[in-house]
């Protein structure tokens, strides 16, 4: 009951993505890894510190018209490891997804570490940083190996 | 094993049996013999910040085993300073050589070429990371003294948060069970992570400021340099640094086989006066940087070396 009251907060969507379960007061930094928060072609919605039996409180985003692809959810693992998705299509949920971090994040994100061989911006191969543990969640630079700290991670998106 | 970018490449019985064919190698490396294992092969030195000790041993390593060297050369005057990547470097090197020995001042830029390249990458440096093969060359000065590696105590003194030669040797020494003893400055301690990272593997591993208060339970002391544009001002380094410097006088009660390491180039963390104790090891060790060397470059070209070498009874 809580959850449907929740997703009513706002319209339901006709086309889109729903992202459910997203630790309260991330939505802002989902919608950036997203690549969302600059984009005014599509509609967002945003509810933020709603009460959740799972979680205490959450945040949930709907994007209209838009179905977000495996690859650019994966990053959501970086802030919302527990995130659940919907696309909807007709307003009914079409398809249920997973974020999946794996056990890499490949060109997703560059490095924190200021002297590490990836800084260079010309260097062509791919920047990945190795899953070491997914709760906390913790990923070293596979180069320099050096532990990443997750909130300056969010600034060094690809 | 493709190329060898930090001890984490090798096994513990890779390590003994790369460190036994350097044993075997040594009337090699002193120049006794000639024995020209890898004779027609090329080993490419990219030495993108300055060395003396690491370059001139791998030149020295490959010569001895009868194989050839080509160098970057001064780095000011390659193609570098022209923006080349080091992706790009790696690729053309990688076409004229078998075998590529670098430094570079980035960390990770070992794992990087290794990725860019074909033939093997020996990381001989990669800025405050890894240095594996000094590491070789420091645990096979220390089975030499001792006769093993397994369960010593030791030192690791001086600047222990930007010294590479004590990150990589800290994680061999705790996968054969030697208890560590980290001593620096504050400013200087071993960096977090890899405290943590050797705690979680079980390492035995006590921080202190205090070296010669410890300086009688240790095997090994392995002193490094102080560098003094680590500290704001001068009378703050002299006054940090001054603690960790050894004199023949400190060594009055310690171990009789404890042994002094040092990567060189020593300022004056070790006073003359110990050069002639029979503590100190550091011109040995400079020394096996050789030998150590080319039973890695035999190991990395699928070279074996022989199980007898110079004659003997055989």
């Amino acid at each position: 009951m809580a959850d449907e009251h929740n997703m009513r907060r706002v319209t339901a969507i006709k086309n889109g993505t729903v992202i459910d379960h997203i630790p309260s007061g991330q939505a802002l930094k989902v919608l950036e890894l997203l690549n969302l928060s600059g984009d005014t072609s599509v509609p967002v919605s945003l509810v933020m510190n709603v009460p959740s039996k799972k979680m205490g409180a959450k945040d949930i985003i709907k994007v209209e018209d838009r179905e977000l692809t495996q690859s650019e959810l994966d990053r959501l693992a970086l802030v919302a490891p527990d995130s659940s998705i919907a696309i909807i299509r007709a307003y009914s949920v079409a398809e249920k997804l997973n974020v999946n971090l794996g056990e890499e994040v490949r060109n997703v994100v560059r490095c924190t570490f200021s002297n590490c061989i990836t800084q260079n911006p010309r260097e062509p191969l791919p920047h990945r940083l190795v899953v070491m543990k997914t709760d906390p969640l913790m990923l070293r630079c596979y180069y320099c190996q050096r532990p990443q700290n997750l909130d300056e991670l969010i600034l060094n998106l690809i | 094993m493709k190329g060898l970018i930090t001890m984490d490449d090798l096994t513990n019985d890779d390590i003994h049996s790369i460190l036994s064919d350097a044993e075997r190698l040594l009337p090699v490396a002193r120049g006794e013999l000639y024995l020209p294992l890898l004779q027609g092969k090329i080993l490419g030195n990219l030495f993108f910040e300055p060395s003396t000790r690491t370059r001139m041993s791998f030149e020295t390593a490959m010569k001895r085993l009868g194989g050839d060297v080509v160098n970057l050369g001064d780095v000011k005057t390659s193609s570098v300073v022209k923006g080349e990547t080091l992706f790009d470097t790696i690729q053309m090197v990688d076409g004229y050589t078998d075998i590529i020995a670098m430094r570079h001042p980035r960390q990770g830029a070992a794992r990087y070429a290794q990725d860019a390249a074909r033939v093997p990458i020996l990381n001989g440096g990669d800025g405050a990371g890894h240095h594996p093969t000094q590491t070789m060359l420091d645990l096979f000065t220390i089975q030499q003294s001792h006769g093993t590696l397994e369960g010593l105590t030791v030192i690791l003194a001086g600047d222990l948060r930007y010294g590479r030669t004590v990150h990589s040797l800290s994680h061999a020494l705790v996968r054969f069970g030697c208890r560590l003893i980290f001593a620096s400055p504050e400013l200087l301690r071993m960096p977090t992570e890899i405290v943590e990272d050797l705690r979680e593997h079980g390492a035995d591993v006590t921080e202190t400021e205090d070296l010669l208060g410890n300086i009688n339970q240790a095997d090994v002391v392995y002193m490094t340099r102080i560098q003094k544009e680590r500290f704001a001002d001068e009378d703050e380094y002299a006054k940090v640094a001054g603690a960790y410097k050894l004199h023949a006088r400190d060594l009055d009660n310690t171990k009789s086989e404890m042994i002094i390491l040092h990567p060189l180039p020593r300022v004056d963390e070790i006073h003359p006066s110990v050069d002639s104790t029979r503590h100190a090891r550091y011109f040995e060790q400079a020394f096996n940087g050789v030998v150590a060397r080319m039973a890695l470059l035999c190991r990395l070209l699928n070279i074996e070396v022989p199980a007898i070498i110079g004659g003997g009874d055989a």
